[in-house]
């Protein structure tokens, strides 16, 4: 028996969706596998799972909650490992986008003007301050040359420090220094109701709240697939992403693009930094427990990966694992350990990497040797 | 004297840039064989656990306990590098999106968490810890005594470790094999190297020191579980690769620099003196610190390319040449 491994040609449509399901399949049996290892009931934990993320009363509602977030900081990555750019900061450029959107809302929300006034600077500032973010491992890439997945990780940490220090460590604008609570515990300053982001409901599971952000990650779906697809931008950074050397010869400005790119992803990302603070917590959050311990950027990823960085599978995919994410945060106790959904996403992302092997290969299995290499056999 | 801030630094220093160096020189074997792999950070995080899960549960005197715990995180470092070995060598997955996922499945959120509340480790003092090894009186000699005699075993062995990798790379046919398949795989192979087994030992070696690195964080430095104890730890081991230009003894010196960088904030803190007006820039010293060395390196371009193995990033297939 040998086994050998070709490049295809062309890849199928149908391995290209197939694939993706397959992985998903294969990667829940392998985390049955650590779950039988380490005494729990694979099977009973899965119902649970999907009973908690989709199923009982209300779960359709938190897992939106959950989604959004994953969904701008999934089409953060997408937009980005796409040209090849690994920006791995959307995670740090999303706590800017809250920080810089919760000035505006701050700021413009108390002064009497249009409700949709206040929402819209916040959109806008919240896109700009994860855009500025993102420029700066861009920029360094850009014009110095230095690695971009190892400067946007450590700007992630601080980012981190500069959202706790603004609520804990320093009596800044965001921060709430009035009343009795303000002086227990610390928190961020409450949002003034004309900024708080409006949500329809939809009367199923008890009222589901579909959050204004969740319809903003729709449309950056919708904007990012008719750039990538549609427009000669699209096309460059295709191109660049292929081959830099390729797109220098046809002229494209690679600089340029490298700054266009990762200011676009990280203004994906701080939009959802943004819609944190406008749909969810009406508030900046700085704890090092609250928002910094979802880990939503680095989850982004995962989705990008799963959704093959395709835009519209990439809201899909979010979807999915957020109501993942969010069964495992219902259910977190002692029968159902932290982690372990992280030890499912890590699973999936695997098999789905693996799993490319299928989509660009073709694996054939042949009797002998001499079989492998005629082509009667390999017809 | 030996109070002095100066001496303080270098000492803590040794012993916070114990953990950096120990997953610096493992990636490093790795790298030098033509394997990137961003999933230090997961693999120093599942080594912290099952170390001090080794230690807490083991009744046995403390020597045996924290040699076995060593194992053992060198151990689970290994077997999380080998799912990375498997996905990039056999699989010809892309090494950076694998590396991620790596430190996303073993990492903060991921399995290192899930043992930790699975075996009930958090909030749980240490019950061994790696000590000083050489007398009081020895640690009391002047600068000497803190910086080179103040320190744990594990200190020392990896100053043997430099030493053993250097050796290895520098002056061995296999560490000349290991290079070349770095540097040219198809060459290597030419030569009858082979390619595959070369990258596999290195990736799950380097996975090993990566295991190790965490242990130190849990059996020495801050012996005790704390999800994402490491604190991004992993990335600046793998910064440190670079900034060295893939050498071992360049390792050492950068991961006590970033040891003593670490060890600042706490420094100025207990001395009651400020650098700038928050907390804030202590805090966040050690990732700008590494950022700005990033680039002053990456600057001169041609430099970095003198360290880097030129097949660094790239799946090897024989048929594809």
């Amino acid at each position: 028996m040998r086994i050998t491994v070709e490049r295809r040609l062309r890849q199928p449509r149908w391995l290209v969706v197939a694939v993706p399901v397959g992985s998903v399949v294969v990667a829940f049996l392998i985390a049955g596998i650590v779950l039988l290892a380490t005494g729990h009931d694979p099977l009973s934990t899965y119902r649970q799972l999907f009973d908690a993320g989709f199923i009982q009363t209300g779960s359709l509602n938190q897992t939106l909650i959950t989604s959004t977030p994953l969904a701008f900081t999934g089409l953060a990555a997408a937009a980005a490992f796409r040209m090849k750019l690994f920006n791995i900061g959307a995670e740090g450029q999303m706590y800017m986008g809250a920080i810089t959107g919760a000035a505006a809302g701050l700021y413009l929300g108390g002064r009497g003007g249009p409700s949709a006034f206040a929402i819209a600077a916040m959109v806008v500032m919240g896109c700009l301050g994860g855009s500025a973010w993102a420029l700066i491992p861009g920029i360094l890439r850009a014009f110095l040359k230095t690695n971009e997945i190892l400067t946007s990780l450590l700007l992630n940490y601080v980012a981190g420090l500069v959202l706790t220090y603004l609520i804990f460590e320093s009596e800044s604008y965001w921060r709430q220094t009035k009343g009795f609570n303000a002086t227990v515990f610390p928190t961020g300053k409450p949002l003034p109701s004309s900024a708080v982001w409006p949500g329809w409901t939809i009367h199923l599971q008890g009222g589901i709240n579909v959050p204004l952000g969740a319809g903003f990650a729709v449309l950056a779906a919708i904007v990012l697939w008719g750039l990538y697809k549609r427009t000669r931008f699209g096309f460059e950074a295709q191109v660049l992403g292929d081959s830099e050397r390729a797109a220098r010869y046809a002229g494209v400005r690679v600089r340029r693009k490298i700054l266009a790119v990762m200011a676009l992803s990280g203004g994906i990302a701080g939009l959802g930094g943004a819609s944190q603070v406008g749909d969810f917590a009406h508030s900046l959050d700085g704890d090092p427990n609250g928002l910094q311990k979802l880990g939503y950027g680095y989850t982004g990823i995962v989705i990008a990966a799963l959704a093959r960085y395709n835009p519209f599978a990439v809201v899909v995919v979010a979807f999915l694992i957020g109501g993942l994410e969010n069964a495992g945060n219902t259910l977190q106790g002692a029968n159902f350990p932290a982690g372990l959904v992280g030890v499912i996403q890590g699973i999936i992302l695997f098999s789905a990497l693996g799993g490319e092997l299928l989509v660009r290969h073709r694996v054939r299995l042949s009797r002998t040797a001499a079989a492998a290499t005629s082509p009667e056999a390999a017809s | 004297m030996n109070n002095s801030l100066l001496v303080v630094l270098i000492a803590s220093g040794v012993a916070y840039g114990t953990p950096l160096l120990y997953a610096a020189l493992g990636e490093l074997l790795a790298e030098r064989s033509g394997v990137l792999n961003l999933g230090v950070e997961g693999m120093m995080l599942v080594g912290a656990v099952m170390g001090f899960w080794t230690v807490e549960r083991l009744h046995t005197n403390t020597a045996i306990a924290l040699a076995a715990a060593v194992l053992v995180a060198a151990v689970m470092g290994a077997l999380m590098a080998s799912i990375h070995a498997f996905l990039v060598i056999t699989l010809r997955a892309s090494q950076i999106v694998s590396g991620l996922a790596l430190t996303i499945f073993a990492g903060a959120a991921g399995l290192s968490s899930y043992l930790g509340n699975d075996l009930n480790l958090a909030d749980q003092p240490a019950v061994h810890t790696f000590k000083a090894v050489f007398p009081a009186s020895m640690q009391r000699w002047p600068v000497i005594g803190p910086i080179v005699f103040g320190q744990n075993v594990l200190v020392y062995i990896s100053w043997v470790c430099v030493v053993a990798i250097w050796l290895y790379l520098s002056r061995t046919r296999p560490g000349l094999n290991v290079r070349s398949v770095g540097e040219s795989p198809a060459a290597a192979d030419t030569m009858g190297i082979n390619v595959t087994a070369y990258r596999y030992a290195h990736t799950v070696a380097g996975g090993a020191f990566a295991g190790v690195a965490g242990g130190t964080i849990t059996l020495a430095i801050t012996p005790q579980w704390v999800a994402g104890i490491t604190g991004g730890a992993g990335w600046i081991a793998i910064a440190l690769v670079i900034f060295a230009f893939w050498r071992p003894e360049l390792c050492l010196v950068g991961a006590y620099f970033f040891g003593a960088l670490q060890a600042l904030a706490p420094q100025l803190q207990a001395r009651n003196i400020s650098l700038g007006p928050t907390v804030l820039w202590t805090n966040a010293l050690p990732y700008v610190m590494t950022i700005v060395v990033l680039v002053v390196v990456s600057s001169g371009t041609a430099r970095s390319r003198l360290g880097a193995p030129a097949a660094l990033g790239n799946a090897y297939v024989r048929e594809e040449r």
